[in-house]
């Protein structure tokens, strides 16, 4: 169990702010030319396909350039089984008029093919064809992740060497440890974005994360554990503190602890979460619920209630995409805007919504930088990026010592939500009883259910240990996957419902 | 990468897809690998979604993608590409080459065996071109009916997250060093609606209602969908929590299908040769009660899980699972089948990259003979599941907690609707009780299960 209060995975990232000036642009016209370089692509090409998008009368319409190479290894029962390696690339191209989209995308960027697909998005629209603001605009973007050299360049036998280490390191903790699966992926996203109200943005994104999963074997019981973590960084982060095994002893740890798990209960009670992971809490309860999309349809739980206390006055929930090296951070989002730090809950106030460029116009709010896609083949809508609840005063150790019975969750699986009914659930992988203000035996696996404008009202205490979660977070939405972060400090529910069975007779059938 | 001049667009190369892959598996070859397979793709959709009456996105595409797999010796690797030039395509078969030196000696890797190879021949009534015939704006009325249907059914329901239609079809060709080369298409179809209801105090619930075909002709109309849509939608409303107990509870088919799945995950080779199933080393065990048998089956013509061969080039086949509650057979692809000394089922599946995973046919629990309103006037007080939240349910140890919301039944009826609620249990158990198999089995998926009800697994609320 970890308490430390860190918001910043690398110790050098400081180090590379300090100096990032000279780096960044040096990085920053790297990444400018890549479609340019590559594919021929001018500025009067991407004029010319905006204007025949427009051609039917659209009001905006946008292209986003990708090309995503990624590379993948896994080691099971200590054998490297599965290497490969690939690209995509392709063109998405999206017209809107009024309250419609139109979306065409080609996976060929010839100009041909891009043409075509701007003439399909462009039917969208019905009226004379409109003439857009000649010239873009470069996006002023930070540079968030300066990597040097992409991990999907760097030499496999390096990460061929991480995944056999991890598998070694779980292997290593105890004899119980019988099956262990490391994996490794990474990959690199070059991104161009341009619009017809001159938006003009590109990127390159990297991103990496390793997994380690493992399954500690007793005579009659068997348990699974897993950990993971990356982030947008080099090859190098593995080789710090976060290395092979790093994840493989807490992989390993989670199993051999959960063989002894007993039943977990059930109804509602006390619940405390631990620091970092658990703030998936944040990520199903209200992140979602405050997208944009949902409360401009009016389809949220959370609709109108901007101004309303949506939770105890100890919580102040922030969405920021600007963290440096985060799985979720970004420059700029998919639709070319810069990423930012948005106060969603202030003191426990509902202060705003995650919005991207249709959401904001259509609200008349103002873009919060939250338009995301999975890939060119997707069309961008209001998405998280890291979101995480600030520090309070208390400490955890008071906090668990508050609870005369309840649970102790330090570690999820993931979570769903319906946002229209604002019900959500998260599933703890490792929770242990709280008994008399002590953390007693830990439970088996159990979801925890509740409802989202109100669960944190209940909130009755906030610790002073914000973690973040070591980036594996992916989100779904509407079918298209976007990668994540969260984080949290240790919280106190007065009230949640666990999920667990609570049996009377725990003997089974097939002994 | 200089672009692309060769090819998309020409029509004529689409057709040669059977040609590229195998001439990627002669490159390979060439390159120095001792086995090759490749896989092409390439499919069109469109979609659009009209809301509250007006259109709200409208999408048309396509795209294709390649992938290859190669062995050197027993050493495996795979790479995938989008871009179909000449100079992408070569290098990622060198690619793939390269990085199968860095990869594992792994005594059971290899592709099928020749003899194994092959595919079910006939019409297997997968492609219709007609899920393309309709024009645009018959396209979009579609989605308009299906949505206006349900908004009109009640004056609760108000808003609406939209109707749809959408249509898709796909064509895949596989490849391999033995020989084997064979290809298919699918097609597709589907109306949805999503209605949100309203109570006077403010409280939404949103539910769904879809319809799913290989061709336009065996959709149901979006009047239906939107109908069944609003009634979901509508049962929801007022919902509360509910005590904890247990109680017998009933399974609607929609949530059923995810006992079949977590079955599936059970008696897949792939966790049953890592000892990660709690049904490993069960074959020939009884695992569930005398009334439950599950068959899978990719041979259907229709179905929405068959296809002539499996992502491997093993024709698909029929499997009993599950016998009267005795396993019968795990599902499984050649790599776990040679590792578990058995024969694979012909239930790989195989995206672009990476080694196959294992995939179900047309997999389903054989209905009983009652039907679900029987089941449920039998019972006292208990819950009727329509929707589960999250995925709580871990295979190793057959550990189960998820959320859930429904009808809540009282002197075998529904009572009030109710939500909030946790499902817990252990599936170990909870296959030896179902104690009931309504006769209500349809495939709205490629896995399908009739009404269940379950016994002695334990609600979570106040």
């Amino acid at each position: 169990m970890n308490s430390s209060a860190q918001l910043s995975p690398l110790p050098t990232q400081r180090h590379l702010n300090l100096v990032g000036k000279s780096l960044d642009k040096q990085l920053l016209s790297d990444r400018q030319r890549f479609f340019f370089d590559h594919y021929g692509v001018t500025e009067n090409d991407l004029e010319h396909y905006l204007a025949a998008a427009l051609s039917a009368g659209g009001d905006y319409a946008d292209l986003y350039f990708e090309y995503l190479s990624s590379t993948s290894l896994m080691v099971d029962e200590s054998m490297v089984k599965s290497a490969s390696q690939g690209i995509s690339a392709g063109c998405g191209v999206r017209v809107v008029s009024g309250e419609r989209t139109g979306y065409a995308y080609t996976d060929d960027l010839s100009a041909s093919r891009i043409l075509h697909a701007a003439r399909t998005a462009a039917l969208i629209a019905s009226a004379p064809a409109k003439t857009r603001v000649a010239g873009f605009q470069q996006t002023a973007a930070r540079s968030l992740y300066p990597v040097t050299l992409p991990s999907v360049d760097a030499e496999i036998t390096a990460k061929v060497e991480l995944v056999m280490r991890a598998d070694k390191a779980a292997r290593a903790c105890d004899p119980r440890i019988q099956e262990v699966r490391a994996s490794y992926s990474d990959e690199l996203r070059n991104i161009l974005v341009v619009a017809s109200d001159g938006t003009f943005a590109e990127d390159s994104q990297p991103l990496a994360r390793m997994n380690v999963s493992c399954i500690a074997k007793t005579e009659n019981n068997s348990a699974r554990g897993g950990s993971g973590g990356g982030g947008r960084v080099a090859l190098d982060f593995f080789f710090g503190d976060k290395n092979p095994e790093y994840f493989a002893r807490e992989a390993a740890r989670q199993a051999i602890l959960q063989l002894d798990a007993r039943e977990a209960p059930a109804g509602e009670m006390e619940v405390v979460l631990g620091p970092g992971w658990p703030g998936v809490l944040l990520h199903e309860a209200v992140g979602h619920g405050l997208e944009a999309d949902f409360n401009r349809k009016k389809t949220s739980a959370f609709a109108g209630l901007i101004g309303k206390r949506v939770a105890s006055e100890k919580c102040t929930v922030i969405d920021n995409g600007t963290m440096p090296w985060r799985r979720g951070s970004l420059n700029v989002d998919d639709e070319g805007a810069p990423t930012q730090e948005t106060v969603l809950i202030e003191k426990g106030i509902l202060k705003a919504y995650l919005s991207d460029k249709l959401s904001a116009r259509l609200m008349g709010i103002a873009d919060t930088g939250n338009g995301r896609r999975e890939s060119y083949e997707h069309i961008p809508m209001p998405r998280m990026t890291n979101t995480y609840m600030l520090a309070g005063q208390d400490n955890p150790e008071d906090i668990i010592r508050s609870v005369k019975r309840g649970i102790y969750a330090v570690n999820f699986g993931g979570g769903q939500v319906d946002i229209t009914n604002g019900k959500f659930v998260f599933g703890a992988s490792e929770a242990y009883m709280i008994e008399d203000g002590h953390i007693t035996a830990p439970i088996k696996g159990a979801t925890l259910i509740g409802n989202g404008p109100d669960v944190l009202t209940r909130v009755s205490m906030v610790g002073n240990d914000l973690k973040l979660d070591e980036g594996v977070g992916t989100c779904g939405k509407d079918g298209q996957a976007v990668p994540v972060g969260v984080g949290i400090p240790t919280i106190k529910i007065d009230r949640l419902t666990v999920g667990g069975t609570a049996k009377k007779d725990p003997g089974g059938f097939m002994q | 990468m200089p672009s692309t001049q060769l090819e998309t667009g020409n029509p004529k190369l689409e057709t040669d897809l059977r040609d590229l892959a195998q001439d990627i598996v002669r490159r390979a070859m060439n390159g120095g690998a001792t086995a090759a397979e490749c896989v092409v793709r390439e499919g069109d959709e469109f979609s659009t979604l009209v809301r509250l009456g007006q259109v709200e996105t409208l999408k048309e595409s396509g795209s294709r993608s390649i992938g290859v797999r190669v062995f050197n010796g027993q050493r495996a690797a795979s790479t995938y590409s989008s871009d179909f030039s000449r100079d992408s395509l070569d290098r990622m078969v060198k690619s793939a080459l390269e990085l199968s030196k860095i990869t594992s000696e792994d005594p059971f890797g290899g592709i099928p065996d020749a003899s194994q190879l092959g595919s079910l021949t006939g019409d297997l009534d997968l492609y219709h071109e007609d899920v393309y015939s309709l024009p645009g704006p018959e396209r979009i009325d579609y989605a308009r009916r299906a949505e206006k249907a349900a908004l009109d059914f009640d004056p609760r329901l108000k808003n609406s997250e939209g109707g749809s239609f959408d249509a898709a079809t796909g064509h895949k060709v596989l490849a391999n060093s033995h020989g084997f080369v064979g290809e298919y298409r699918r097609s597709y179809c589907s109306i949805s609606a999503v209605p949100i209801a309203q109570t006077e105090d403010g409280a939404m619930q949103r539910d769904y209602w879809f319809s799913v075909a290989r061709t336009l002709s065996k959709l149901e109309s979006p009047e239906q969908v939107g109908k069944v849509a609003a009634e979901r939608t509508l049962r929801r409303l007022g919902a509360r929590k509910a005590k904890t107990a247990q109680v017998p509870i009933i399974f609607d088919p929609m949530v059923a299908t995810s006992i079949l799945e977590h079955i599936f995950e059970g008696v897949n080779g792939d966790s049953v040769y890592r000892g990660a199933s709690f049904l490993a080393g069960k074959l020939g065990h009884k695992i569930a009660g005398d009334n439950v048998t599950i068959i899978d089956d990719g041979t259907v013509p229709g179905g929405f899980g068959t296809s002539p061969f499996d992502g491997e080039g093993v024709p698909t086949r029929r499997t009993v699972v599950i016998e009267k509650g005795v396993l019968s057979s795990y599902l499984l692809n050649t790599y776990t089948a040679k590792k578990l000394g058995l024969k694979t089922t012909g239930n790989a599946s195989r995206g672009l990259a990476g080694t196959p995973g294992i995939g179900p046919g047309n997999y389903f629990l054989q209905p009983g003979s009652r039907p679900p309103k029987q089941l449920i006037s039998e019972i006292k007080e208990g819950l009727y599941v329509t929707e589960f939240l999250g995925h709580g349910a871990n295979l190793v140890t057959g550990d189960y907690s998820r959320g859930a919301s429904g009808l809540w039944i009282s002197g075998g009826e529904f009572a009030y609707p109710v939500e909030e609620i946790t499902v817990a249990g252990n599936l170990k158990e909870i296959f030896f009780n179902i104690s009931e198999i309504a006769n209500d089995l349809e495939f709205r998926g490629s896995v399908a299960s009739p009404t269940l009800r379950i016994d002695g697994l334990t609600v979570g609320g106040e």
